[in-house]
This record gives structure tokens, sequence and C-alpha cells, in this order.
């Protein structure tokens, strides 16, 4: 079943990390086979965005994809995951945007005050290391985002996810 | 409830592929049940379902990875509760937001790489 060819060696994975660096920040780092402008030009075209931003392995499907990269541009990306009938949107707008260098934007789709994103991209023999660093507006937002994302606490998550069940239960019935 | 769904579901979908699977199983829906009314060992689970121990044990480890079960060993007796030990909530948590951002950086990889072989030919179309 190995399609692959003993000329075509697989190059090697670029590890990605995720850290809780405080109280406050996320970090995820990656580094990428290619020069920075390429990098950058990949998170800022919407229509090449789109084609990596909701990965199918991960059983999502991007719906559409608007990214106006200057500084007071907005985005907005919709997608869906395969569980769910309702899409999701994320959207907010850029306050920073240095060509090749740095971008950083708001994420407005959550209650309150979401976190700020700013991605760095450093060239360095003609690979790019890639840092994504959310800040959160406190520390009880990071923890409400890990705790509304996690399984327990279990009562009202438990809820939720029976009602999930039922409507998942009601759409496969219906089809 | 859509509303309700859809800001849940704006940080936590990112775990759901695991917890459905582990919801799948009517034997692993009925051990939830059960420990949401009291912590038991795989042993009572086991007799409860009227399972082997093995069999009980493979189901109580799915609803492991999945982060809807924890379970803790004390002496020659393993007890399973619902739920993670908030530490362990928050690691799983960022383990799924890395594995997240790991299959886009997958993805990302071959836009990179088109990019790159698209310079290399269009810059060669130059130098003609």
């Amino acid at each position: 079943m190995d399609a692959r060819r003993d000329s075509e060696p697989t190059p090697m994975k670029n590890p990605t990390t995720t850290e809780r660096k405080s109280d406050r920040e996320l970090v995820v780092t990656r580094t990428f086979n290619g020069p920075a402008h390429i990098v950058f030009e990949a998170w800022t075209k919407p229509e090449l965005l789109k084609r990596w931003w909701a990965p199918k392995s991960f059983g999502l499907t991007m719906i559409s994809c608007e990214a106006d990269v200057r500084v007071g541009g907005t985005y907005r990306l919709v997608f869906r995951h395969d569980a769910f009938p309702e899409p999701m949107a994320f959207f907010g707008r850029y306050i920073e945007v240095t060509p090749h260098a740095r971008l950083v934007w708001t994420n407005e789709e959550g209650e309150g005050g979401g976190q700020v994103t700013t991605v760095t991209f450093e060239e360095q023999g003609g690979k790019t290391l890639l840092v994504m660093h959310d800040l959160y507006p406190s520390k009880e937002a990071l923890d409400a985002a890990i705790a509304s994302g996690s399984t327990s606490g279990t009562g009202e998550t438990f809820e939720q996810l029976d009602e999930l069940l039922v409507t998942l239960g009601a759409s496969v019935k219906r089809s | 409830m859509y509303y309700i769904l859809n800001h849940m579901v704006q940080y936590t979908w990112i775990g759901f592929d695991a917890s459905f699977a582990a919801l799948s199983d009517a034997t692993r829906r009925g051990v939830l049940e059960h420990l949401g009314r009291t912590d038991a060992s795989i042993t009572d689970l086991a007799e409860k379902f009227h399972m082997t121990l093995t069999g009980m044990k493979k189901h109580v480890g799915v609803l492991e990875q999945a982060g809807l079960v924890t379970t803790e060993k004390v002496g020659r007796v393993r007890t399973c509760k619902l739920g993670l030990r908030r530490l362990e909530e928050e690691a799983a948590w960022i383990e799924r937001y890395r594995q997240l951002w790991d299959a886009r950086f997958d993805e990302l990889d071959k836009v990179v790489e088109e990019l790159k072989r698209k310079e290399t030919v269009d810059g060669r179309k130059k130098r003609q």
C-alpha cells in the first residue's frame, strides 16, 4: 500500500509546539521550509489561506474566507465541522501588518474582549520560523476558553453534549 | 439551543471527534451515565454491564482518551470517575489545540512548496 517511491524520500516533518507561556498567553511555533515572503503570502492571500485553514484531516470544511490584510482591514473565516450542522465564524480586524515579518489581529467572535493574535515570520537560511502568540485580556478569559473546550466540569458540558446527540440523532433519522 | 452550541463549539469542536467516537457505543454511554451518579471501579463496571474485565478496561480506555473519564489506581483497585483533573484538562486542551495547528500547518507546507516551485519556474522564465 505504500505509494511512495524510493527516489522521493519523505521530507522530515517540522514539529508544531504549543505552550501556555503565562496566565494570559498561548504560543504556537513551527518552522516552514521556505522563505518568509512565501509563508507570509500564504497567510495573507485569502485564496491561499482558505487552502490550509480548515484541514480536511480535522473534519473541517471552509465555507468562505475573506481577509483584507491591511491595518484596519477585517477578516471573516466561516467553516464547518463534520459533526455540526451550524457553521462557525471567526472574525476580527488587522491591527498591524508588516510585510514578510509580522501580523497582528483581534479575535472578535467570542463574548467580551477576545484575545489578540500576533504572528511573526523569521527567516533563517531559507527557512521560516513562525511564532503565533495569543494574548488573552485576562487569566480568567484564557481559563474560560480552556474550560469551555474541556470535557470535565461535567454538569453543563454533558447537558450540552446530550442536546447535541439528540440533534445529531434527529438529523440522522431524517436523512 | 443553536446559540449555546455555536458558542460552545467555537472553542470545543477541537476535541469532539474523540468524544463522538467514545459516545458512539451504548455500553460506553451507560458507563458515563453510571459514573455521573457515582464513582466506580472497573470490576464494578464489568459486573454491572455483564462484561469481562478486559472488555471493560478497553471501553474505559476509550473514554479516558477522549477525556471523558479519569481513572486512579489505589492499591489494587482502579477507580473511574467523570472528567479530568484540572491540570490534565489544560494539558489535554493544549494538546488538541496543537493537533489542530499541526493539521493546518501540514496543509500550509503544501502551499509553501507550491509557491516555491512557482517562484523557481517564474525566476527561470525571467532569466530567459
